[in-house]
């Protein structure tokens, strides 16, 4: 099993994501993260699917993703080629007493304290999904209320493969 | 002009001759303005055989097959007809009826997500918004359905989008899809490989699929193999690539294929795959079609190539572009032992039939009846053991083989066969069909009296399911489940309530008599041949 992330250029037409996400469940194929959205020209959405299977499985997702009439391109975006990036939000329960110490972790992690109530703190962090793993282990010891991650949003590195509209 | 004034001019545009359909309201507007246009309509009796009968046409015109139904039930019944049609990637344009655009998503009185609901077998569909757009997506559905990888196209059309005025119409002469741009030419690199390798090659053979009929390149695949001597086998959809009785043509392959067929394809050290999805029940070990081979696989669908099996070389391109490079490429190949091994195979190796002579042998009356068929005759296989009778014994000249390879719906043969006489009005059309086929589509007999389709029908009658009645046979050692019919109709009154000539054989006797007179009705008829029950393929 190996894990590959996507880079996918779609027209931005309704129905479009639905086409994909339906592809790769009647075929049966893994999903880890897609994020999409529009792209600098509105008539094309940008969309980053991170999944996995053995080399057959991951040539044929290629394929047939590519073989829809909506999808304009596909690429697969090489760890050390590419950025990865993904958002997380992290709602966390703290007293008065805790709060100092989960601000110091978030500072480390350079994460922001998006807001603060009387029981309750939200981080936002962002990076790449090791960062983001590795800030939620340094949280063992606080009672995490609720986890949004948006999944990797990514871009080729330099000018050579970037498709031109 | 209206939305569905639009549409029907679409259609005029494109071409099309019949629309086959149901009626309902939501698609009264389109059937309202169609009164008005040269384009015949052809009330079939259940939703799924209009798109069986658009797809019989298709397949022997070349050109995209249209049905149009109403919403709801309408379009939720032509689904499986739909699906038949991706499966064996035959054009179709698929029109539905939708309820107001202002009602969508509110579960209102035969609404349903229909676009949705076909996703997995259509190559596209559209949900029209703004009846200005139906020229754009009707050029654009026509051009999807009928390039590339063929396959069926639906278009939903809201009823108030079909009442709606269009300002101006003005049909597309190009499509401008920026993202959908199918590769029609084979690379020239990889087109030299495949004849360095085939100049090398002691054992070569090519596997002719239904992609090849899909291309129209049976002339060049034929002229290919002739002048250079290749034998070549064909999966159940290739059927009729090559004529049956041409010297350089081996069968069918397949588990249900000849069994030299196979034998020559595995034994072969190139195989060249053309329009062949290497699907289950053509090759059943991948492993025997790349061991000690060069494999070329051939397909207009990038998809296709190494899905089920790794190609040495992979070739993307229609088929029909290929084998016109192929044959600007000067090359000798000398392989002269290799068709004296695949002759001997040939000569003895067809399978042996236990014939049972209290009734009609179906293999014997197939190359009978396909004897006595016309040259350009149309033959259309239902889904059962009448399917692998016709692979194994229809004997093809130049005409047409019609079956649902791909996904195998009862039901099929005939509505196709209509389809295919009323494209083809002057050449002869038989369907050959099980009675449990038969009884999923019998209903059409009306139709085809109504619109006077004289298309032939032979009913191989063993009371039986046979095909699922074989397989528990083998796999459930004769414990058999739900395949008795018996309570079918007696098929000599049922023609008469149809006005239909009706025949029927018993035995052998008489077999040749018989098929004359049936091939000579000038109109419809229906013959029954009772077959043993217990008779295996």
């Amino acid at each position: 099993m190996h894990r590959k992330v996507f880079q996918l250029l779609v027209d931005n037409t309704s129905g479009v994501l639905s086409r994909i996400s339906g592809l790769f469940s009647r075929r049966g194929y893994n999903i880890e993260s897609i994020t999409a959205g529009v792209t600098a020209d509105p008539r094309y959405t940008r969309i980053t699917i991170v999944t996995s299977g053995d080399d057959e499985i991951l040539a044929q997702i290629e394929k047939q993703v590519a073989k829809l009439v909506d999808v304009r391109d596909i690429k697969e975006l090489k760890p050390g080629e590419s950025v990865y990036r993904e958002l997380a939000m992290i709602k966390i329960k703290t007293t008065a007493e805790q709060r100092q110490g989960v601000i110091a972790v978030a500072d480390v992690f350079r994460a922001k304290i998006v807001d603060v109530s009387k029981d309750s703190l939200i981080i936002e962090l962002t990076g790449n999904q090791d960062k983001i793993e590795a800030f939620l282990d340094l949280l063992d010891g606080f009672e995490i209320l609720e986890l949004a991650r948006t999944g990797i949003a990514g871009l080729g590195r330099g000018i050579e493969n970037v498709t031109y509209l | 002009m209206l939305g569905a004034d639009a549409m029907i001019k679409c259609l005029e545009e494109e071409g099309v001759e019949y629309v086959f359909g149901y009626p309902g309201v939501a698609i009264c507007p389109f059937y309202n303005s169609i009164l008005n246009s040269k384009i015949k309509t052809i009330l079939i009796r259940t939703e799924q055989n209009a798109a069986h009968a658009a797809s019989g046409l298709a397949r022997v015109t070349g050109k995209v097959g249209v049905c149009a139904v109403t919403s709801g039930p309408g379009a939720t019944n032509v689904i499986t007809g739909i699906a038949t049609a991706f499966a064996d990637s035959i054009p179709l344009v698929c029109i539905t009826g939708q309820v107001n655009s202002e009602l969508i998503g509110s579960d209102v009185f035969q609404e349903a997500d229909i676009t949705g609901a076909v996703e997995s077998f259509v190559k596209y569909s559209y949900l029209v918004k703004d009846a200005n757009e139906i020229p754009r997506i009707f050029k654009e559905a026509f051009y999807i359905a009928n390039s590339g990888r063929k396959g069926p196209v639906l278009i939903d059309v809201p009823i108030d989008i079909q009442n709606a005025a269009v300002k101006k119409f003005e049909y597309p002469t190009e499509v401008n899809l920026r993202t959908y741009k199918p590769t029609i030419k084979g690379h020239a690199v990889q087109i030299k490989k495949v004849i360095k390798e085939l100049s090398k090659a002691e054992r070569p053979i090519i596997c002719a699929g239904g992609g090849v009929l899909l291309s129209g390149a049976e002339k060049e695949l034929r002229a290919f193999a002739e002048k250079y001597k290749i034998p070549v086998v064909s999966t159940m959809m290739g059927i009729g690539v090559m004529p049956t009785k041409h010297p350089m043509y081996y069968g069918m392959v397949g588990n249900n294929g000849k069994p030299y067929a196979n034998r020559a394809m595995n034994e072969s050290d190139l195989l060249i795959m053309v329009g062949a999805r290497v699907a289950d029940r053509a090759v059943s070990q991948p492993d025997l079609i790349t061991e000690n081979k060069v494999l070329v696989h051939i397909d207009v669908d990038p998809a296709e190539i190494g899905k089920n099996v790794g190609a040495s070389i992979p070739l993307v391109g229609d088929a029909k572009h290929i084998f016109e490079d192929f044959a600007k490429e000067e090359f000798s190949c000398e392989h002269g032992e290799w068709i004296i091994t695949l002759n001997h195979y040939r000569d003895t190796m067809e399978k042996k039939r236990k014939i049972n002579p209290d009734y009609v042998d179906p293999a014997a009356f197939i190359s009978m009846l396909s004897e006595a068929m016309e040259e350009d005759a149309i033959y259309v296989a239902d889904v059962g053991q009448n399917q692998i009778w016709s692979c194994g014994y229809h004997i093809v000249k130049n005409g047409r083989f019609l079956t649902t390879g791909g996904m195998g719906t009862m039901g099929y043969s005939i509505p196709a066969a209509m389809g295919a006489k009323l494209a083809c009005p002057d050449r002869q059309v038989v369907a050959v069909c099980g009675d449990g086929s038969f009884q999923m589509s019998m209903m059409e007999l009306a139709t085809m009296r109504q619109f006077k389709v004289p298309v032939k029908i032979i009913v191989l009658k063993n009371n039986c399911l046979g095909m699922v009645r074989q397989y528990q046979h083998f796999t459930y050692q004769d414990h058999y489940s739900v395949v008795d019919l018996s309570g079918s109709p007696d098929l000599e009154k049922l023609a008469m309530a149809y006005d239909m000539k009706f025949m029927r054989l018993f035995t052998m006797d008489g077999v040749e008599n018989a098929i004359r007179e049936f091939l000579a009705q000038d109109e419809s008829v229906l013959m029954e041949c009772v077959i043993d029950p217990m008779d295996l393929v």
